[in-house]
């Protein structure tokens, strides 16, 4: 049982929780998630670890009320219990000085993002990040991504914040004016699947983080396969990250609708 | 094997010299062995409750004269933990069923579970005298140890194992299954300050996630580890050794030693076209759902398929549960596609058995080529090679071959992979030094179950690849036996 110490909604449909889980706060890296339960009668559910205060024993979670699992997860308040909470599971993401790391992340892909752009950061890359949302409100943590970030481009479908159109516009302008090492996707699948036929058009390398499906979140199940390079690979143990330009999007696409 | 002196001196009780007289041997082998009461298959196909009810006293007692008492009890060398068979059955015999039980736990932390689940028929009862020397059918000794350990459970006075003073040395397990669980027993009995990780929200390894219901009910498993409680064993769930806490975390925490009892969670596919289509799913997914997340219940969130034409692929236990399991969620045709014959099924006989009796149909000597989806990416059908066995292989089986040419569609909207599991590769890769093979089990000194990092032991799935439940006990209490000296050694 985790308690939840802080709740703050970002937009009507997304909320930052801050839980207690003092060995998760001390292992996790960037790019590392947690699997959920809420409930007694709970599906195991992911989500990615926006950010950890060791000193504190919490972790940062961010949330998207999208269905029933992250809708029953939203309703909790400060002072709740999370029924179950394990992690830090995935491999980190791999950091280095690449240079030049566009960090394009949409919706609730930017929460995931943030502790990346930290990371790249602080490893000396000169990091962009490209946020998109559908409209203004559903644009969430720009100030903290500011705080890291040297540049930070926003786009909305509806132009009512930023400049208006998709994350590949931003991307594109960012690659017509200057040189980029790496491309970091979080968002929607089907984003993440434009984002890296656009980056592979300009021959940069992208990487995606995979929201799949998923069970046990430690190999055990297989639900979260996906084909990476013409392999079934596990979301759970041998990502969430993959080359982008090698995932078989369509299949994740199709699988995402398992059970809807 | 338990030593000859000892077991003589047990059986020359003045009780059991006793018991030996009332009957004659021939009287006693004349005896037909009793049949479980079962739950009749049109009724048990709708719920998931156990299908074998248990032996009533009276058949107990009936199946206990059977046993003679022999003086070189070969049953013994069936069983990889050396229960002490004769004695429980005497036990039995003379009405002591709360001694019968204790003498169960002398040897074995769950002898409710392996009394439901053990492969008896190649274990204790395949070595016994009935059979090895009359032809006839075994002492039932399964059904005589879930029988006492029933009786002691039912009867609320469960002996807990007496245990060594505190010694007030930290123990580390990674995994509850049955190795990890058996581990953690024997360490605390010898005083011991054991504690249990899991990953998983739940404790039992596989006796939990994997084996369903109408096999092995989950309170079962809970009371065994409710025991465990009593002696002093502590659990600690969602919490993964290598990922949550670390090889130095754990030093830090002041643990002296480490047993490894992870199992071999990773599950294997076939690599063919379709097989990531919706409604394809690994056995372990399947049967996750369903036992760990109680997906058949509508109140869980978890959702679950409910494949009218299911196909399970594999021949194991796994493929059986796995396709009694549709049968019970409403599979109107539930299907076993194998490669090999039904001789070579490695599934228990009584799975089989009942899998038939459960009207599911069996396709052997079939291979699945490919499957099909329809334009929402759902399985629709699958291609079947029907196969023909040749020359035995390496395993001593028959090897199957294809018959060129000889193919059939098989209508399906649920395919459940069930062939085999690889060690899960998440502690190995996590812990410097930890020696595995290429197949990625963890390399162990045989006899203490030590690994090539001195502090750590491992035992179950991990290193043997897939095996049994008993095998992964008798692999714990060796474990604890070989740290135990271990550690004596090194303090
Ligand atoms: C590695 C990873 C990191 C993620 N990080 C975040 C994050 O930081 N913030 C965030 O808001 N979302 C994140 N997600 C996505 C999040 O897990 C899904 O939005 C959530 O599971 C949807 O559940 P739901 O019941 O609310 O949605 P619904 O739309 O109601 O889902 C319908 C059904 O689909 C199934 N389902 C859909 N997605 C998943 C899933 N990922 N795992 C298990 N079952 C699923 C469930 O069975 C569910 O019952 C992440 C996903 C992954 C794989
Ligand atoms: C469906 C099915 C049916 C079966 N039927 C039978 C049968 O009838 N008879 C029989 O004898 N055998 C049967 N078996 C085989 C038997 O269950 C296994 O051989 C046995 O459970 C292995 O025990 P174990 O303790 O090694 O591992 P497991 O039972 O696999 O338990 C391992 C545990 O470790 C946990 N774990 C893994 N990694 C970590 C980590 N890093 N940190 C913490 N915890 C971790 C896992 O979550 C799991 O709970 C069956 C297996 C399956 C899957
Ligand atoms: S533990 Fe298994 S092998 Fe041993 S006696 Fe019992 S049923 Fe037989
Ligand atoms: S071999 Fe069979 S008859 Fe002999 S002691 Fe064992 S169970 Fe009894
Ligand atoms: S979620 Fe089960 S294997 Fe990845």
């Amino acid at each position: 049982m985790n308690k939840i110490v802080g709740k703050e909604y970002l937009s009507d449909k997304v909320v930052k929780f801050e839980i207690e889980a003092p060995l998760i706060a001390k292992s996790r890296k960037a790019g590392h998630f947690v699997i959920v339960r809420i409930g007694k009668k709970g599906e195991r559910v992911p989500y990615t670890i926006a950010s950890a205060d060791p000193q504190k024993g919490t972790i940062t979670l961010v949330v998207q009320n999208v269905g029933k699992s992250s809708g029953k997860f939203c309703e909790l308040n400060v002072g709740d219990y999370i029924t179950d909470l394990v992690g830090p599971l995935g491999k980190a993401t791999h950091i280095e000085n690449f240079g030049t790391v566009v960090c394009a992340g949409g919706g609730v892909g930017i929460a995931p993002m943030l502790p990346i752009i930290e990371a790249m950061k602080k490893a000396g890359n000169k990091v962009i990040a490209v946020l998109a949302a559908r409209t203004k409100e559903l644009v969430i943590l720009e100030n903290e991504v500011r705080q890291f970030a040297d540049e930070v481009i926003i786009m909305t479908d509806d132009g009512s914040y930023g400049k208006k159109g998709l994350i590949t516009n931003g991307v594109e302008e960012v690659i017509q004016r200057e040189k980029v090492d790496l491309c970091v996707t979080i968002g929607p699948a089907i984003m993440m699947k434009f984002v890296s036929e656009l980056t592979k058009k300009y021959n940069i390398q992208t990487i995606a983080s995979l929201n799949t499906i998923m069970v046990d979140g430690t190999g055990m199940c297989g639900a979260c396969r996906v084909t990476v390079g013409g392999k079934t690979k596990f979301v759970c143990v041998d990502g969430p990250e993959f080359d982008a330009h090698q995932v078989d999007f369509d299949e994740m696409l199709m699988r995402l609708k398992a059970y809807n | 094997m338990p030593s000859k002196e000892y077991l003589q001196a047990e059986r020359n009780q003045p009780w059991r010299e006793a018991l030996r007289k009332t009957m004659k041997n021939k009287e006693r082998t004349d005896l037909p062995r009793v049949k479980m009461p079962e739950q009749p298959p049109e009724v048990r196909i709708h719920n998931f409750r156990e299908v074998n009810l248990g032996l009533t006293p009276e058949q107990a007692l009936a199946e206990s004269h059977r046993c003679l008492d022999c003086v070189d009890p070969t049953c013994i060398t069936g069983c990889p933990v050396e229960i002490n068979i004769p004695k429980f059955i005497k036990n039995i015999e003379r009405g002591e069923i709360l001694e019968a039980a204790k003498t169960l736990k002398e040897t074995n932390a769950l002898p409710a579970v392996c009394g439901r689940v053990c492969p008896q028929e190649r274990q204790c009862e395949s070595q016994c005298f009935y059979v090895q020397k009359l032809k006839k059918q075994a002492v039932a000794i399964g059904y005589l140890e879930r029988f006492a350990a029933d009786y002691e459970r039912e009867s609320g006075h469960i002996s807990i194992p007496e245990t060594a003073p505190a010694n007030g040395i930290k123990i580390a397990v990674a995994g509850s299954g049955p190795a990890g669980l058996a581990f953690a027993g024997d360490m605390a009995k010898m005083g011991y300050d054991v504690t249990v990780f899991e990953a998983l929200h739940e404790l039992g390894g596989v006796l939990r996630y994997g084996i369903p219901e109408f096999r092995l009910p989950n309170t079962i498993v809970e009371v065994e580890i409710e025991g465990l409680k009593k002696m002093g064993v502590k659990f600690v769930t969602n919490c993964i050794v290598g990922k949550t806490i670390s090889q130095e975390d754990l030093k830090e925490m002041g643990y002296r030693g480490l047993f490894i009892g992870s199992g071999a969670g990773l599950p294997n596919f076939m690599h063919i076209p379709g097989e990531n289509l919706i409604g394809v799913m690994s056995c372990n997914e399947y049967l996750t759902r369903v036992n760990l997340m109680q997906a058949a219940d509508p109140e869980s969130d978890t959702p679950i398929h409910r494949g009218k034409k299911v196909a399970v692929i594999g021949g194991g236990n796994t493929a059986m549960d796995a396709v009694r399991t549709a049968r019970r969620l409403g599979a109107e045709k539930a299907m076993i596609v194998y490669r090999r014959s039904e001789e070579e099924m490695p599934a228990r006989i009584e799975e089989v058995k009942h899998a038939k009796e459960e009207g599911v149909e069996f396709f052997t000597l079939h291979n699945p080529l490919r499957y099909e989806g329809d334009e929402n990416g759902h399985v629709q059908r699958m291609l079947l090679q029907r196969m023909k066995l040749g020359e035995p292989d390496a395993s001593g089986r028959r090897r199957p071959i294809p018959i060129e040419g000889d193919t059939l569609w098989v209508d399906v909207d649920e395919v459940i992979v069930s062939v085999g599991v690889s060690p899960n590769p998440l502690i190995p890769s996590s812990f410097a030094g930890l020696e595995v093979t290429p197949h990625g089990t963890i390399v162990v000194d045989g006899e203490t179950m030590q690994t090539s990092v001195e502090y750590i032991f491992a035992g179950g799935d991990i290193v043997r690849g897939g095996a049994t439940v008993i095998l992964a006990m008798g692999d714990g209490r060796k474990a604890a036996k070989g740290m135990d000296a271990w550690l004596k050694k090194t303090l």
